[in-house]
């Protein structure tokens, strides 16, 4: 159940072209057609990754010999099914350098970052209170421009709740955050950013980050979304308090996130949804709660994707996460150097692979990223149009929308040209 | 290719050349209607004698289908009534939202049948139904008097 590539993958460079074709070929999708039989140049990994073979057949074996409610009954599925759920919580945990307990399964990210904003939210009201993490007005909670709305409206919101204000780093013209934009300072109790920006691939400067905000004794939250599936991440080692990524964009199934939290903090923050399983002891006047990561795991959880998300940790690890990234580096060297080529055609983010991921932003002067979307589709070439969830993002930039292209450990260097040679048919279908 | 079904020419030709377009006084109501999806939006404003439109003005940020269908617009209400154009704008959102299962009415829709090689392709539908919502609910604020919806464009400006 690995993607073992030999000897080759020993080296940390770029995937070798056979290594290329050997990955493409455990990702069914990337084969079929699409638009009259044009071959599927999928680059929209950003959005949701595609799951190779043995995810699936991880998925399909668990459900066909395993399947029951996990942390329930003692029959033998019972506990095959609680033994890969937990291996699957144990390896995921391994892959980003943290300990099985600090690893919370959620529905996706977006569920993540709000189970600690509303963690925070029920340490400020009532019986709960936990002085400790209380926010009231005077308060400041600190996110960046360039966020996703999913690690920026949670916190609007525990703003609206508590009374605290929410304060913003502001991005550079070249797509970087701006350190001097904004100080921290002792109202400051929690800082909150993106690992990799979904729309300009930048890279903020996390230890920077974790250093201002320590020094206040506020909390970090990292969204690890576009991070964690091309890169090798170790949240201990950057030593944030709170992490969040999903599993669809890791080769992963829909339906599964993670969140990390470091220990001492996970027991004693409020769990955010209760319930089933969650528990230690209920009585009509009141219950109390399970020893996390059960506190935060109401319900009974999804149980195949968190074993398919196991998988695809499994598969990422056997390539190997230096060489993805490697690899993906190449692919986003080629993109910018051809894009930035191209007259009328702006790069919204940084323009080399300097602290940058593989999400390659623009806009054409004279098109409309939909127009333009809509052209690359008909040739085949799946890309992302819009505002891609960070609409204040755009804003800043003065535009609507824009043309995405974002890169997986299966795209290919073709693939790129594939997109180079698309833009210029945008122009030409619409300009002549 | 299945693109120069959507994209016809009479549609490139309102994108390039669109009719009627910038905000204009006087006007009876005015709407700002925003695509959440793409962030495109559109302020658009009526002017009526009684029951008759006899301005449509409007400025919109948005692809070339929304721009081109808010254009067509113009053309298709002003000088005609209220009912009328009601009842243009109900056979258009019925061709474009139809997945191609509709054959538009030319007498009716004239330059606009020219949309129906959208509704082949459910995401593009939003765009060109932006400006036609902006004219619904302008029609709608007209009747009731209250003039516009435009706080959030006024702080955008």
């Amino acid at each position: 159940m690995t993607a073992s590539l030999g000897p080759e993958s020993l080296s940390a460079g770029p995937l070798t072209a056979s290594e290329q074709e050997k990955i493409r070929a455990d990702f069914p999708i990337l084969c079929r057609t699409v638009r009259d039989g044009r071959p599927l140049v999928y680059l929209d990994s950003g959005a949701t990754s595609q799951r190779p073979r043995q995810v699936l057949d991880a998925e399909r074996a668990f459900l066909e010999q395993h399947n029951a409610a996990v942390h329930r009954g003692a029959h033998q599925l019972a506990e095959e099914a609680t033994d890969a759920y937990e291996s699957a919580r144990a390896r995921i945990a391994a892959f980003v350098g943290v300990q099985p307990g600090e690893v919370v399964f959620t529905k996706n990210a977006t569920e993540g970052i709000n189970l600690v904003a509303y963690a925070l939210s029920n340490c400020s009201v009532g019986q709960e209170l936990v002085a400790r993490f209380a926010l009231a007005a005077g308060d400041e909670i600190v996110v960046t421009e360039m966020e996703h709305h999913a690690n920026l409206v949670p916190w609007q919101e525990l703003c609206r709740r508590t009374g605290a204000t929410l304060r913003w780093y502001q991005v550079t013209d070249d797509g970087r955050l701006d350190l001097d934009s904004l100080e921290v300072s002792e109202r400051t109790r929690l800082v909150a950013f993106t690992h990799q920006s979904n729309v300009m691939g930048t890279v903020p400067p996390v230890a920077e980050l974790v250093r201002r905000a320590r020094e206040v004794g506020a909390l970090t939250v990292l969204d690890a979304c576009q991070s964690v599936p091309h890169t090798p991440v170790d949240f201990a080692a950057l030593d944030v308090d709170f992490a969040v990524f999903s599993g669809h964009k890791m080769l992963g199934p829909s339906g599964v996130g993670v969140l990390y939290g470091r220990r001492e903090l996970l027991e004693v923050i409020p769990p955010f949804l209760t319930g089933g399983s969650m528990i230690e002891l209920v009585k009509m006047e009141g219950s109390t709660y399970a020893p996390p990561p059960q506190r935060f795991e109401a319900g009974v959880p999804m149980t195949s994707q968190a074993v398919g998300l196991g998988a695809a940790v499994d598969y990422l690890s056997a390539v190997g996460m230096d060489r993805i990234a490697a690899h993906e580096r190449a692919l986003t060297d080629r993109a910018l150097a051809g894009l930035s080529e191209m007259e009328g055609l702006r790069i919204i983010g940084p323009p080399d692979t300097t602290d940058r991921g593989g999400a390659v932003s623009f806009v054409l002067h004279d098109v409309h990223a939909h127009d333009a979307g809509q052209v690359l589709d008909d040739l085949g070439i799946a890309v992302r149009v819009g505002h891609h969830c960070a609409w204040p993002l755009h804003r800043r930039f003065g535009i609507a929308a824009t043309v995405r292209a974002s890169f997986a450990l299966y795209n290919t260097p073709a693939e790129v040209d594939a997109l180079l040679a698309g833009v210029h048919e945008v122009r030409r279908f619409f300009w002549g | 290719m299945k693109l120069e079904q959507m994209y016809q020419e009479i549609i490139l030709d309102h994108y390039r050349n669109p009719h009627r377009s910038g905000l204009r006084e006087p006007f009876d109501a005015e709407s700002y209607q925003v695509n959440p999806t793409c962030g495109d939006e559109v302020t658009l404003r009526v002017a009526l004698d009684g029951d008759r439109v006899t301005d449509v003005s409007y400025d919109a940020v948005g692809c070339s289908i929304s721009q081109a269908a808010t254009s067509v617009l113009t053309d298709l209400v002003v000088g005609h009534t209220v009912a009328e154009s009601r009842s243009t704008m109900d056979a258009f959102v019925e061709m474009v939202q139809s997945r191609g299962q509709v054959e538009p009415d030319e007498d009716v829709l004239a330059d606009a049948v020219a949309f129906v090689g959208v509704s082949r392709y459910p995401s593009r539908v939003k765009c060109a139904l932006l400006g036609w919502m902006a004219f619904k609910d302008a029609l709608g604020r007209a009747a009731t008097g209250s003039s516009a919806n435009g706080s959030r464009r006024a702080e955008e400006q």
